[in-house]
């Protein structure tokens, strides 16, 4: 098997300032093989791609090409040694037309020194109709739909040679038709004898066009597998088997009386037909991939995004968010994804940050109540437990989960009743992890209510009483605790009903 | 004057410096100039920099929002051209002045509209409103001066109180009002805050077109008190009025630590730093520097001071 191997990986480690990303992982692919590579989140699957494109360097192991040892020191010599990647934000100059794009840093030149246009343009058309991907060289990129684009990104790697191309969660901008159309691709490419890493989060994906599949899980590799000799539900449970720890079941009370009642939901792109009902007292998760539509539910809730149909009341009253002033004056509060881009006014304070939404409680005549500004702040920083040398430090120079915790201090200043946490542990260490959930269990036991979202399985099923899971969209399923697998989860959310 | 002993203390240089800088360049004028500490050319230091100095009040609001008003020149012009017209039609000079206001603010208002509901960058809006309002400024008026103005209003401009020209107070009473709202107010604390971030704003519900209304209205209403000063002062409606003021008043704000990235900047730095820049001008003046030489000083200065600025900024992290 080996002699034949185009690519080689043996024992690769890699660490990363507290994290030991990849202990020593392995695997081969020979020429004009289609190998997956499946995992869950921060189990190591963009890190040794990384690796490969020169992005991040190894610590230690081997990475052979066509038998030979080499050291992938950048992006470029990637290239040069026939390694290509196609990621879903495509690295390509938007402006410029196809062919340019084919040959951009290394345009032809005529005699006089001019560009060779023509030249040009013919190849790129020869390199296209090879892949039997038809559209005009001429045009731009931006004029292409998503789809095309990265059909002629994948093509644009053909051009330039390479001889391994990895694909990062190729279909996920992609229609069903379009899908059929990569899949039409990848078959030309391997009868040309190109290898392909596939990288999904679609079992489904995996079984139709890869020749085998590696698992990774928390840097480790786990098997290869031949596709055939495998299943799905085979997969899932090498990508999943481990024990939840007990950063998680802290244990709350029953829910008590329903808050929010969500019913159709839709917003026309983006999900559609979404029912649910949270309770006080109540966690309720949101599972899904990133990019399911799981972010823009709860932002429609909160009247951050516009809603195109459905109906929503809270406590039995009738609700129309037509902006977060809204939401929030009716106690809900919002942990956004991106905590340092929509959370948090960086170059101020914490004692500005928790009272960013309260100071049209705390004002006389429209002046500022300091007097309640500084003791609400100290009061949440204290309760936060909020590293800070004082109330006037910026939240800048605070750590990611310290700065978290002045997000949700700014909610539970500002008296919600319902709080909606999205992905609120992502970069954020294990010990100020365990401190959210706990605080999360805190916030529901004292009667409020909690919708979580994340990506990270682990995480939701420890702590939600509710998953609600999420595909493309559309709601697969809400699954009671007891009920809770993560096999069955995981099938929800890869689009399984 | 307590407070900015307390802010040097706590280290918030960019006035720090700011202070010290304007002190030594005061002594160093006082030995080599006889004349820099009279009456006579402190009362016309004032007087020179209390326009700008009003203007840069307005530009102030908009910087820290993340913002920026290239219009507020021309609608200095119109305030100058609106008032002078009505007053030497026979209006009730605080009627003139009343609609003056409102006619500026509401320039100011349609730029905050143009950027919010537009979603037309800041540069671009208040570019085109610059070159538009100056247009209706010189169609209205013929590209004339009008003149025929009541004695009660331009003698406003040559009176002193307790020593000191009336502008300035005006200057003073503005100075003191935005102080108040940028340190005291609710909107105050919004206005920093969208522009340090201002769809965090938005997620903690901060009405952020109406802020955005307010910001570019308030720099409208310096406008047209700064319009309503200088035609006082110069007798006279000028329809060139205020060409230029838009890069001193932004000046005046940079030099004062405001960043033009939004969230940062103070009533007294954009203060200090119009004093700054006009204590260089005037002093420069006065010990026969070429002015060709001064002007270069200026430019020297806005650039090394938002060096400084970045210098404490990264060191700070």
């Amino acid at each position: 098997m080996s002699s034949s191997a185009l690519l080689e990986l043996n024992q690769i480690v890699k660490s990363f300032p507290g994290v030991k990303a990849l202990k020593g992982v392995g695997f081969s692919v020979t020429s004009g093989e289609v190998h997956g590579l499946v995992g869950e989140n921060g189990a190591g699957k963009s890190t040794i791609i990384k690796i490969l494109m020169g992005v991040h360097q190894k610590d230690s192991g081997s990475i052979k090409l066509e038998g030979k040892e080499v050291i992938i020191e950048n992006v470029i010599q990637a290239g040069r040694l026939g390694l290509a990647a196609v990621y879903q934000d495509l690295n390509l100059a938007m402006d410029l037309s196809i062919g340019e794009n084919f040959f951009i840093g290394s345009l032809p030149r005529k005699k006089n020194g001019f560009v060779n246009w023509k030249y040009i343009y013919e190849e790129t058309e020869k390199t296209l109709n090879d892949l039997n991907i038809k559209v005009d060289p001429k045009k731009k990129i931006s004029e292409l739909s998503a789809a095309m684009q990265e059909m002629v990104a994948i093509a644009k790697t053909v051009h330039r040679n390479a001889k391994l191309i990895i694909f990062d969660e190729p279909t996920a901008l992609l229609t069903n038709e379009e899908v059929e159309i990569l899949f039409n691709i990848i078959a030309t490419l391997k009868k040309r004898g190109v290898s392909i890493i596939y990288i999904s989060h679609r079992l489904e994906e995996i079984f139709r066009v890869c020749d085998r599949v590696t698992i990774f899980k928390d840097g480790e590799f786990v098997d290869s597998l031949d596709v055939k000799e495998t299943s799905e539900d085979d997969l899932i449970n090498k990508m999943v088997g481990r024990n939840i720890t007990e950063m998680y079941n802290i244990g709350h009370q029953k829910c008590g009386d329903e808050v929010l009642s969500v019913k159709n939901l839709s917003r026309i792109g983006h999900f559609k037909n979404i029912s649910f009902n949270v309770h006080s007292g109540e966690i309720f998760g949101f599972f899904g991939l990133v990019g399911s539509g799981r972010t823009e539910i709860v932002r429609t809730i909160f009247g951050a995004d516009k809603l195109s149909g459905g109906k929503m009341e809270l406590k039995g009253r009738k609700y129309i968010p037509k902006s977060p002033i809204e939401a929030i004056k009716n106690g809900i509060g919002l942990l956004p994804e991106n905590r340092k881009e929509q959370g948090l006014a960086l170059a101020l304070s914490v004692k500005h940050n928790i009272n960013l939404s309260s100071y049209r409680d705390i004002n006389k005549f429209s002046f500022v109540d300091k007097k309640e500004e500084n003791k609400r702040a100290d009061t949440y920083i204290d309760k936060m437990a909020i590293k800070t040398p004082s109330s006037r430090q910026l939240v800048i120079n605070l750590s990611g989960g310290n700065q978290q915790k002045v997000v949700i201090g700014k909610w539970l200043c500002n008296d919600s009743s319902i709080f909606i946490f999205d992905e609120p542990t992502v970069g954020i260490d294990v010990g100020a992890k365990r401190e959210i959930y706990i605080l999360m269990e805190e916030l529901a036991a004292s009667g409020k209510a909690v919708i979580l979202i994340s990506s990270y399985l682990p995480e939701v099923m420890g702590i939600a009483d509710k998953i609600a899971v999420i595909y493309e969209g559309n709601m697969m399923a809400i699954v009671d605790k007891k009920d809770f697998s993560e096999e069955l989860i995981l099938k929800h959310a890869s689009g399984i009903k | 004057m307590k407070k900015l002993i307390n802010k040097i203390k706590e280290g918030k240089l960019a006035e720090g410096n700011l202070i010290l800088i304007l002190i030594a360049l005061i002594i160093i004028l006082a030995i080599f100039s006889p004349k820099f500490l009279t009456a006579n050319n402190i009362r016309n230091l004032v007087r020179q920099t209390s326009i700008i100095g009003v203007v840069a009040i307005g530009m102030t609001f908009v910087i820290i929002s993340g913002g920026i008003d290239l219009s507020v020149g021309s609608i200095l012009g119109v305030a100058s051209i609106v008032s002078s017209m009505l007053m030497a039609g026979g209006m009730n000079i605080g009627l003139a002045l009343l609609i003056t206001l409102v006619i500026s603010t509401i320039l100011g208002v349609v730029n905050g509209i143009i950027v919010f509901d537009g979603k037309v960058p800041p540069f671009i809006a208040t570019l085109g409103m610059m070159t538009a309002a100056r247009g209706i400024v010189m169609l209205v008026s013929d590209a004339r001066m009008i003149a025929g103005l009541p004695k009660s209003f331009t003698n406003f401009a040559q009176k002193t109180i307790i020593g000191l020209p009336s502008l300035f107070f005006v200057w003073l009473l503005v100075i003191i009002v935005a102080y108040i709202i940028t340190t005291q107010t609710v909107i105050g604390r919004n206005l920093f805050a969208f522009g340090s971030n201002p769809e965090a704003a938005r997620l903690s519900g901060i009405n952020i077109r109406m802020l955005t209304y307010f910001i570019y209205g308030a720099s409208g209403f310096t406008c047209a008190i700064a319009g309503i000063l200088m035609t006082s002062r110069l007798s006279n409606g000028i329809p060139t009025a205020g060409s230029g003021y838009e890069l001193d008043a932004i000046a005046a704000a940079v030099v004062g630590g405001a960043s033009l990235s939004g969230g940062a900047g103070t009533i007294v730095g954009t203060v200090l730093g119009a004093l700054l820049i006009a204590i260089i001008r005037n002093g420069g003046n006065l010990l026969g520097i070429n002015p060709f030489i001064l002007q270069i000083s200026v430019g020297v200065l806005i650039v090394a001071s938002v060096m400084i600025d970045q210098r404490r900024k990264a060191s700070s992290k």
